[in-house]
């Protein structure tokens, strides 16, 4: 790019202006984009929308954080200070004393990562069998299992309950592991992968003598890492996020998630812990984020038909 | 392989789930329906009493309210979560810079445990030193009472529910548009049409099927609404933002009233099946 407009001859007083590239055409051409006045235009509207966007998504969360590090004074002061007069990091300390937050997020780690394993065994398991054992009823079962996806959780949580307590699992993290298994959008994205896997692949295996079991683990997971990084990725951050089902199930202070405990205790802390223990929550997320972004931006589009 | 012996193994790899999706997925469908006919404090065996729980719900006085409550929410909902997704898509495709940086940036609410996005929001909404009354303040304007007001309440959880769930469907159109074919806004540009124009007959029919698979998407997922009253309002003031899915919680755990909580289940079933199953026949009907 820069060696093209370097090369370019001056044209009037002002050096022409980079053309803006254009990968793929839009609904805009890439000629109306690189004309005098849609250029200008649409560095209005990337500029509009960049700040747009940093002011609606990025400034809450700086918000959060610094109101973290506020004193209670300055926190709840008006007007507010943009930035914190004497910066200091004793509410998160605070808010980690008296959210019990050690504790917390241990356990929502500990839930997550077991529902994670859990999951993982239960579905890959399911979804081999569905889609390359082929058992008698196996297309009834599948469709059973995804009908599942079209009644939301929050009508059948009261059900769900009353079988949890009925089983005896309160605060018991089978409670938890149990219903994420019990997942029709998992064993759909796997079972839709296995069934891309070449019959002679698994053939071969076959023939040199590989059973069922050696087959899944030797041949079929290998190469279907992708899909098994991102329902693992989901699985996670669906049951590090969950709030409805832990809040009923996990209830006593020992056992809670994170999500349970800020919500029980934020009423009776000062603004600025509170802030700190959102932090703190937050924080895990973010990072999970920023290491399997593209994990995650795919799994989203891979479960939607293509338009 | 024998057939017999495929077919053990194969039930051998599914038992796990089958269990699991028998216990607490198949079970406690059945189990809404029946809890829906008894009076039961899951200590005392259950006894039957008909259609009294329906009428239980029915008489209490936050019913329909709570429905149109959700109606509405879900309404304001769409406004806010089903049109603005689409057009911020349209613009991000559009810009061919900080293209990363946008996708990364309406993706991080959705990241969040709800529970930081919605106390998060209670603060900015408080009426003294909330960020959101001293912007107004800033800008002239009189402060709001937000959620202390039942006019401005509901808008105000539509407004945290949109934040943070708004980026998902940012991405899924996203990439819908990215699958537009080229040729067709070549063909729509010599033929004339103009940006919108291109946007009404190329773009719009082009991303059909995931629009209105969306469209269903996300009235079946506001319709439960549920952390945000229950953190944010409590469903007032005066029942301004009783969800049914919070009239659902209150009943089975502030009344202890299960079977009746069960009842309203039933209903809310009822009326997402039927969004599911016009969802199935709009989707059916598309030759794509």
């Amino acid at each position: 790019m820069t060696s093209v407009a370097a090369t370019r001859p001056k044209r009037g007083r002002a050096r022409t202006p980079k053309p803006i590239h254009v990968q793929f055409r839009t609904i805009v051409s890439p000629h109306q984009l690189n004309s005098r006045w849609g250029r200008r235009i649409y560095w209005l509207v990337l500029a509009a929308v960049v700040v747009t966007f940093s002011l609606a998504f990025v400034f809450p969360l700086y918000w959060m954080v610094t109101g973290a590090m506020k004193t209670p004074e300055e926190v709840a002061q008006v007007p507010p200070t943009l930035v914190p007069a004497q910066p200091t990091l004793a509410p998160f300390f605070e808010a980690w004393e008296l959210f019990d937050i050690g504790t917390l997020l241990a356990n929502t780690v500990y839930y997550a990562l077991g529902a994670w394993v859990f999951c993982m065994c239960v579905d890959v398991a399911a979804a081999y069998a569905l889609s390359k054992l082929r058992p008698a009823f196996g297309n009834v079962i599948l469709g059973a299992m995804l009908a599942t996806l079209m009644i939301p959780p929050m009508v059948i949580l009261i059900p769900l309950y009353v079988t949890i307590v009925d089983l005896g699992l309160l605060n018991n993290p089978w409670g938890l592991w149990f219903p994420a298994a019990a997942n029709g959008f998992n064993i759909f994205l796997l079972k839709r992968f296995f069934d891309s896997i070449p019959r002679e692949l698994i053939e071969a295996a076959q023939i040199d003598g590989a059973g069922p079991l050696r087959v899944l683990w030797s041949v079929v997971l290998p190469v279907s890492r992708p899909i098994l990084g991102v329902v693992s990725i989901f699985t996670i951050v669906t049951a590090f996020k969950d709030f409805v089902l832990p809040l009923l199930v996990m209830t006593d202070s020992e056992k809670m998630t994170i999500s349970v405990g800020l919500s029980q205790t934020a009423g009776a802390v000062t603004q600025n812990q509170v802030m700190g223990g959102l932090v703190i929550a937050a924080v895990p997320m973010i990072i999970v984020f920023f290491v399997f972004q593209r994990h995650i931006m795919a799994g989203l589009t891979a479960g939607s038909i293509k338009g | 392989m024998g057939v017999l012996r495929r077919n053990l193994t194969a039930y051998g790899f599914l038992c796990a789930a089958l269990f699991c999706f028998t216990v607490f997925a198949w079970y406690p469908m059945v189990r809404e329906f029946v809890l829906s006919f008894q009076r039961t404090d899951l200590i005392n065996p259950p006894e039957w009493v008909g259609l009294a729980n329906f009428q239980g719900a029915v008489q209490d006085p936050a019913f329909w309210e709570a429905w149109l409550n959700t109606v509405e929410f879900t309404f304001l909902a769409l406004v806010c979560g089903y049109a603005v997704p689409f057009v911020v898509a349209l613009v991000l495709n559009e810009l061919r810079h900080a293209r990363a940086y946008l996708r990364f940036v309406v993706y991080l609410p959705v990241m969040l445990p709800p529970i930081v996005a919605v106390l998060l929001f209670r603060w900015f909404y408080d009426p003294g030193p909330g960020l959101f009354n001293q912007l107004l303040d800033l800008a002239g304007l009189p402060p709001l009472a937000w959620l202390d007001s039942s006019s401005t309440a509901l808008i105000s959880l539509v407004l945290v529910a949109t934040w943070m769930n708004m980026g998902s469907a940012t991405l899924i159109y996203l990439a819908a548009l990215q699958n537009i074919p080229p040729e067709l806004y070549e063909a729509a540009e010599l033929d004339g049409a103009g940006i919108f124009r291109r946007i009404r007959h190329v773009t719009i029919p082009q991303t059909r099927l995931i629009l209105l698979l969306m469209l269903m998407l996300q009235i079946v997922a506001t319709m439960q609404v549920f952390i945000e009253p229950y953190m944010l309002t409590g469903g007032g003031p005066e029942n301004a933002t009783v969800t049914v899915a919070y009239l659902m919680y209150q009943f089975a755990f502030s009344q202890m009233n299960y079977g009746q909580a069960g009842a309203l289940g039933m209903m809310l079933m009822l009326v997402l099946l039927v969004f599911a199953a016009l969802q199935l026949r709009w989707t059916r009907e598309d030759p794509a």
